[in-house]
């Protein structure tokens, strides 16, 4: 593996060369808080950014994305045909994503890319991407990334992985694509010795975190006895039933697809949807599978912390950024759960964390 | 006000041992910084676990809605308020309830005080008059009435309206409030200003509905935007689809709406959408004289008919 060695004198120059074959893309404030932008005309990334607000799973899988277009006019030949919409897959470059981000990429992918069905538009979107982490040196205090499969220097889902080195960033070359970017920028100084650097900085980091999950009983635990646990009631009694935590989650998937009509045009197009709404499983019938708050409270922690686990022996869908603890209007704490579920016993419901 | 928790605790300890209530809403310890949860407790030893500090701002007259069990709830003076309009609306009978009033001095908002730390906060503490933050490095302390959620700086009915027990004697209700100050500044722009306003303000909604589902008036079986036969409202990110929930959401809180402050507080992203239930709060006190959730004898304006009604269209 190679380490380039990126000045910080150069960084901005080299930005700056990347942009003529990457659209970058990178953390930008606004008011109060951070999201992921376009950078236009030479903005930078803001790396001091301890993480984007919102997570970056819009960039490849927006919150609506228009998939066809169609007429109803009559009188036009291609009337009542789907026409693929037109998208922007030229390269493009995120620039300053956490590794916690970057690895939810790769657990949503296991949705839309299946060897049954592979999702066009979230595969070319992900596809056109490169993405240019920054390792964390100050992670937060509901950040629990080390016992969810992930941490502050991980590299899956990553082609760079930057380590902030003071007066220099130690760049990892991890992919094809990682390199290519770096060339784009002109940044070719290999670093010496970066590897042991960058490990000492990553163990640093991961020392700094203070929050955890437990999880190693869950994919052992039975299914029905977890569903029928009776600390749900407690668990759901303070959900609004909000999207909060499901939009602000980088490995939420859940989309709804609906076709919008004005006049004689429209679009069938692709919308974020959430297990926490009632009309998510409202069926035809008028029957709700999932009728109260419990049900949906219950659906959302068992997909990520049971079903997921078992059905792709992936660990958790979860990378502990945090995002839901941090946002929870009510402050139902995935943490707590996932340690109530982890530590469910059937007979008595033995659950140490409270 | 630190004396309030002890008290609650007694209080609701006392009303399921004797089997006066079959559970307590209150709020028990957050599990980070200026958050608390919403919670019951169903037994005296559950009692223990309630708190009250600066962070119980989640208005808990939301919990109640249509319940069949006696319940105990902690109150201070907004979720007292919703209480009484939940009452009069049917959504809960007054003698299921045993009111815990708390005489309120306050939420802080917790986004005010995380902007004014130079790094994130890792623990807050609380004293008589004000509280401390701390983090890496830094440690910061503000007077609590600098760093108020917005409706809590202008609220004038701090202490419980209704009650049938008191945490504390009632505080000094705060006079001389401007309440609405920014009303004003949005009725003064130009409709161009305005349609600009609007448009700035609502440009980050991601239609998670946290503000319409923190709102304890927002209880229809079904929401106009969650109708799906037929469907009256886009699902996407078109902005007319936003303005239309918002504009919508506040409309139907006309003459009900306490400005308790919930749906600003429950935003992820940080909308403050109370200038729009501050507009039709704003007329219903100018035109009818109205204030929501005072009382239990008189019903709302907006679902009474007067033959001597003063408007002509009417008659």
């Amino acid at each position: 593996m190679k380490t380039i060695k990126i000045e910080k004198g150069q960084w901005a120059p080299g930005l700056e060369k990347a942009a003529k074959a990457f659209r970058l893309i990178g953390p930008v404030k606004e008011k109060d808080f951070h999201s992921f932008k376009p950078l236009a005309n030479g903005a930078l990334p803001d790396l001091t950014c301890l993480n984007t607000r919102l997570s970056p799973k819009s960039l490849v899988y927006p919150q609506s994305e228009v998939m066809f277009t169609y007429s109803l006019d009559e009188s036009r030949e291609d009337h009542h045909q789907l026409k693929e919409a037109v998208k922007d897959t030229s390269p493009r470059a995120v620039v300053g994503i956490r590794p916690c981000d970057a690895k939810a990429f790769t657990l949503v992918r296991l949705n839309f890319d299946t060897p049954e069905y592979q999702d066009p538009y979230w595969l070319r979107a992900y596809e056109s991407t490169t993405f240019i982490g920054l390792g964390c040196t100050s992670p937060c205090s509901a950040c629990f990334c080390t016992s969810a499969g992930c941490g502050p220097y991980h590299e899956e889902g990553l082609d760079v992985l930057l380590a902030d080195a003071g007066d220099h960033y130690l760049a990892r070359v991890l992919t094809d694509k990682g390199a290519k970017f770096l060339d784009a920028a002109g940044w070719k100084t290999a670093a010496k010795d970066a590897d042991k650097t960058v490990a000492a900085m990553a163990r640093a980091a991961e020392g700094k975190i203070t929050s955890f999950v437990q999880t190693e009983n869950l994919k052992s635990l039975p299914n029905n006895d977890l569903y029928s646990a009776t600390f749900w009631e407690e668990v759901s009694f303070a959900c609004i039933n909000c999207g909060t935590c499901t939009y602000s989650c980088p490995t939420c998937w859940c989309f709804d697809i609906q076709d919008e009509t004005r006049g004689a045009s429209g679009v069938r197009m692709k919308n974020w949807d959430s297990c926490m709404y009632p009309l998510f499983t409202l069926h035809g019938t008028g029957h709700n599978p999932r009728g109260t708050k419990l049900h949906r409270v219950r659906q959302r922690f068992m997909h990520k912390l049971k079903y997921f686990v078992d059905k792709y022996d992936r660990g958790i869908q979860c990378v502990g950024c945090g995002r839901c603890v941090r946002l929870c209007p009510v402050n139902i704490d995935i943490r707590r759960v996932c340690n109530m579920m982890n530590g469910f016993a059937a007979s008595g419901e033995a659950c140490a964390i409270k | 006000m630190l004396s309030y928790t002890e008290k609650i605790r007694e209080i609701a300890g006392r009303l399921l041992a004797s089997g006066a209530v079959e559970m307590v809403v209150g709020f028990r310890q957050g599990t980070i910084p200026m958050m608390n949860e919403p919670h019951f407790a169903k037994t005296p030893a559950e009692a223990a676990a309630l708190v009250w500090d600066s962070h119980c701002g989640i208005n808990l007259a939301n919990y109640l809605t249509d319940r069949k069990e006696k319940i105990g709830i902690v109150a201070k003076g907004c979720d007292s308020r919703n209480i009484v309009t939940h009452i009069i609306e049917n959504k809960i009978k007054r003698e299921q309830l045993v009111v815990i009033g708390v005489p309120c001095q306050g939420m802080v908002d917790k986004r005010r005080i995380a902007m004014k730390c130079p790094g994130e906060i890792t623990e807050v503490t609380e004293d008589e008059t004000g509280l401390t933050a701390k983090g890496n490095g830094f440690s910061q302390r503000f007077e609590k009435k600098e760093v108020l959620q917005h409706n809590c700086s202008l609220c004038i009915h701090r202490n419980p309206v209704i009650h049938d027990e008191m945490a504390a004697p009632p505080v000094e209700e705060q006079t001389g409030v401007d309440r609405y100050a920014d009303v004003r500044a949005v009725d003064a722009m130009g409709p161009e200003q305005r349609w600009k306003y609007f448009e700035d303000l609502l440009a980050p909604c991601v239609r998670c509905y946290a503000c319409r589902n923190a709102c304890p008036l927002c209880y229809c079986p079904t929401c106009f935007v969650d109708e799906s036969r037929p469907q009256w409202v886009g699902k996407s990110q078109d902005p007319s689809d936003v303005r239309t929930f918002h504009f919508l959401r506040a409309y139907h809180c006309a003459g009900r709406c306490t400005d308790c402050g919930a749906c600003e507080r429950a935003c992820p992203v940080g909308i403050n959408m109370r200038v729009f239930t501050k507009k039709l709060e704003k007329d219903c006190l100018d035109l009818f004289g109205w204030e929501a959730g005072l009382s239990l004898e008189v019903r709302p304006p907006l679902d009474v008919y007067r033959p001597n009604d003063p408007n002509d269209f009417i008659k």
